[in-house]
């Protein structure tokens, strides 16, 4: 029967592969190949050119800006989702004590689970879309209404958001106003993705805990975080790729595809507009480099990242 | 009159699709090159031609047929159908096959090597690649439609009807073989009824604008509103103040990356304005961030008072505009009575019309065209569309749209055109440029740096060999 097995799955696993490889795989080569060249994008005419694209990615100023407003969503956005989502995920689980006996979550916190996990359903260029009308530049827009209702901002001097450079703790102010929305979209799906790892640690354990007096922190730090040690490591590298991303927010929010005056402008943006937009002949072989180092770069951290937190796997 | 230069036909449409999306309401988007594939080898026209007469210049000949294809797209179909009308007056004994659709390039790029239509409106999402079928000469030289008697008047040529700015538009590689029949005019818009209110007229020069902004900033209300998320909108007015304060040379310059040429007192005198604008508090407060249709509709509430935007602003904005609001477009100001061209208006065609080569009845196609340049072929397209035409005086007699009346006045009274090329040639200074408009319009930048920033940009590419050069004069 073992040889009847076999071809069963390869029989529903060959159709699939052969796409994936033919879609995704075999691009993935052509762009490390273009890379070596000067291909400008839109003749068939193309030179090999070495490592000449890789020498000129580590002199490009504007790279380097791109390379540090990512690095600075790739320490945030994934340290701040998955900060809340834990406390959050605690909390609907097993935060709630009242006087009754037994571990719960907070009251309501079905409900709560529903409206967190709320912004996950809608593409990420509609979040944009929407976010656009909250974060508006003028007294329109809902945050500026109300915080000049409120009399906390001057009518003359509404917030800019993603439209204001200005630095704060040495970072433009857009970037963080982008990474709330990251954040305000991605705890819903971390929370839920804790919640059911919480759900699978055994009731007794945190019993035992609770008799022997430990305060819903110390249960937190001492029991939960350390038994979630897996889901977490797997949650900082999905959000690590994320945060390397980031191009629907700034391409759809910030004034001219990442400014003002490039800054917001991350790598997708920077390589985006080196494919597309720029005057330089070889555009397009340059643009696929980016690709490249982009995508070596990834792996890299990932792997580090599942490296360092690896360990003995606790069963129960 | 500048000569077409070469450039690099996708990178070309890529561009000219965030300017164009919005011209007359339009979007025209870049095709493929497949055609390269499918060319055949270009023959001469086989049209079947009766006798040549003033009144039948290109010989249609009695008993043909015509095969026209209308984009029904943002202008709609319904105009053609009234040329049709005109043709079938002069030529009863021609018949003519409207038919409309929205996927020009599927359905007539695979006729295109054997049967294509004798007439055929190029335009909308599924358009073919211009640059591809002049390359391969699958394009008819619609110069003899240049040169033929107008429909109304035996004595002018067709080419004397157009509206300025239209022949070099559909010129390439010297010939004309692109019809735009749809014209945009770009200025700054004001409600005559807020005008008329406070007894104020609209200013000709940044002097004047200047005088009158505070009596409108003492009524509440904004002196300008601007698209500031997307400051290409910005740059069509301030290019305009430069070429109207520095003159056509200034512009070109420009284009040409001469060094110096950000920093000549023409170009300093717009920018100086345009810095003087902003410090004075004259603009909406927040419109550094606004889209184009967010600023739009701040100034439909009445919130400023001028603003600057082309003429597809009321079909775009046609569900909210406000009862009793007569839209009207000015030019853009001049800064001072010093201005070298101070009646330079930006302005340009769009919409293409294209007669294929290897059409069974290419005169047919070009009589036609011919009637739609006829004046109330003209008048019919402008009251429907409420958009000019590139005939002259299109919308002479349309009395529904302020905004139409008051574009058509404008090129009335129009010198030379105002044309900028150095976002369409250069990526990299297009970036530059919306990049330094949108620190200047909000404030962050001054003239005098805005002006270094942009010459720095425009050297960097000047010394750039693996940049592509044009240049224009």
């Amino acid at each position: 029967m073992r040889h009847g097995k076999t071809r069963f799955v390869v029989g529903f696993l060959a159709l699939p592969l052969a796409l994936y490889v033919w879609y995704v795989v075999w691009p993935f080569a052509q762009s490390i190949g273009y890379s070596f060249t000067d291909w400008g994008g839109y003749s068939d005419e193309q030179h090999y050119i070495g490592f000449a694209n890789y020498v000129r990615l580590f002199n490009d100023e504007l790279i380097r800006i791109a390379f540090w407003h990512n690095v600075f969503f790739l320490i945030t956005v994934p340290l701040i989702t998955i900060g809340l989502a834990l406390f959050f995920a605690f909390l609907l689980n097993v935060g709630g004590r009242g006087n009754r006996a037994g571990i719960r979550g907070v009251w309501g916190s079905g409900v709560y689970k529903i409206i967190f996990f709320f912004p996950q359903v809608l593409s990420l260029v509609l979040i944009a879309v929407m976010w656009q009308a909250i974060y508006r530049g003028d007294d329109q827009g809902l945050l500026n209404g109300l915080l000049i209702k409120t009399g906390l901002v001057d009518k003359d001097h509404p917030l800019g958001f993603v439209a204001d450079p200005t630095p704060f703790l040495g970072v433009p102010a857009v970037l963080w106003w982008i990474l709330f929305i990251a954040v305000w979209g991605g705890v819903g799906f971390y929370l839920v993705l804790f919640s059911a790892a919480m759900q699978a640690i055994p009731k007794d354990i945190y019993e035992a805990a609770l008799l022997d007096g430990a305060s819903r922190f110390t249960s937190f730090f001492r029991v939960t975080l350390p038994l979630l040690r897996d889901t977490v490591s797997i949650a900082w590298v999905y959000l690590g790729f994320i945060a390397l991303d980031m191009y629907a927010l700034v391409f759809v929010m910030t004034p001219s595809q990442g400014g003002p005056n490039h800054a917001s402008e991350i790598f997708a943006s920077v390589l985006n507009f080196t494919a597309f937009n720029s005057s330089r002949s070889g555009r397009y072989g340059y643009a696929c480099a980016m690709g490249v180092a982009l995508g070596i770069f990834t792996m890299i951290l990932a792997a580090l990242q599942l490296r360092i937190t690896r360990r003995e796997r606790l069963e129960f | 009159m500048p000569a077409k230069p070469q450039r690099d036909p996708v990178l070309l449409s890529r561009r000219a699709l965030l300017q164009r999306a919005a011209l007359a309401g339009l979007i025209v988007t870049p095709a493929g090159s497949l055609l390269a594939a499918c060319a055949g080898s270009p023959t001469s026209s086989n049209t079947t031609t009766g006798s040549k007469t003033p009144d039948n210049p290109f010989g249609v000949a009695d008993g043909s047929k015509v095969d026209v294809i209308v984009f029904n797209g943002g202008l709609g179909d319904e105009y053609p159908k009234f040329d049709n009308t005109l043709f079938a007056a002069k030529h009863g004994k021609v018949t003519v096959n409207l038919s409309s659709t929205q996927k020009i390039k599927t359905e007539q790029q695979p006729r295109f090597s054997t049967t294509p239509a004798d007439l055929i409106n190029n335009s909308g999402a599924d358009s073919m690649a211009l640059d591809a079928l002049i390359n391969d000469g699958a394009l008819a030289d619609l110069g003899p439609l240049l040169d033929a008697p107008s429909w109304d008047d035996p004595n002018v040529k067709v080419r004397d009807t157009l509206l300025p700015g239209t022949v070099d538009d559909g010129t390439y590689n010297g010939k004309f073989y692109v019809m735009n029949y749809a014209y945009t005019v770009f200025g700054i818009w004001y409600n005559q009824v807020l005008f008329d209110k406070n007894g104020w007229t609209p200013p000709k020069t940044f002097d004047e604008f200047f005088a009158l902004a505070p009596k409108i900033k003492a009524q509440n209300i904004a002196p300008f509103a601007f698209a500031g998320k997307y400051p290409y909108y910005m740059r069509w007015a301030i290019m305009s103040w430069i070429w109207k304060s520095g003159g056509r040379s200034a512009v070109v310059d420009i284009d040409n990356l001469k060094p110096g040429a950000w920093k000549t007192d023409g170009v300093m005198a717009a920018l100086n304005a345009t810095e003087k604008l902003v410090k004075d508090g004259l603009t909406l407060t927040g419109s550094a961030t606004l889209s184009h249709t967010e600023s739009q509709q701040a100034w439909l509430d009445g919130k400023a008072a001028f603003l600057p935007v082309g003429t597809w602003l009321e079909n775009e904005m046609k569900s909210t505009i406000p009862a009793g609001y007569q839209m009207k477009i000015s030019n853009f100001w001049g800064v001072s009575s010093a201005d070298k061209a101070p009646n330079a208006v930006y302005a340009g065609s769009g919409e293409g019309w294209i007669v294929p080569k290897k059409g069974a009845n290419s005169a047919g196609g070009m009589e036609f065209l011919r009637a739609m340049l006829s004046k109330s072929g003209a008048a019919k397209f402008a009251s429907l569309t409420h958009s000019l035409t590139s005939t002259k005086g299109s919308g002479d007699n349309v009395t529904d749209s302020t905004a139409l009346t008051s574009a058509n006045g404008l090129m009335k009274s129009a010198g030379e055109l105002v044309s900028f090329k150095f976002p369409d040639w250069y990526g990299d200074l297009d970036k530059a440029s919306q990049n330094a408009i949108g620190e200047l319009m909000a404030g962050r930048m001054t003239a005098a740096t805005f002006a270094n920033t942009m010459q720095a940009a425009a050297d960097k590419v000047a010394g750039d060999s693996s940049i592509k050069k044009q240049t224009r004069t």
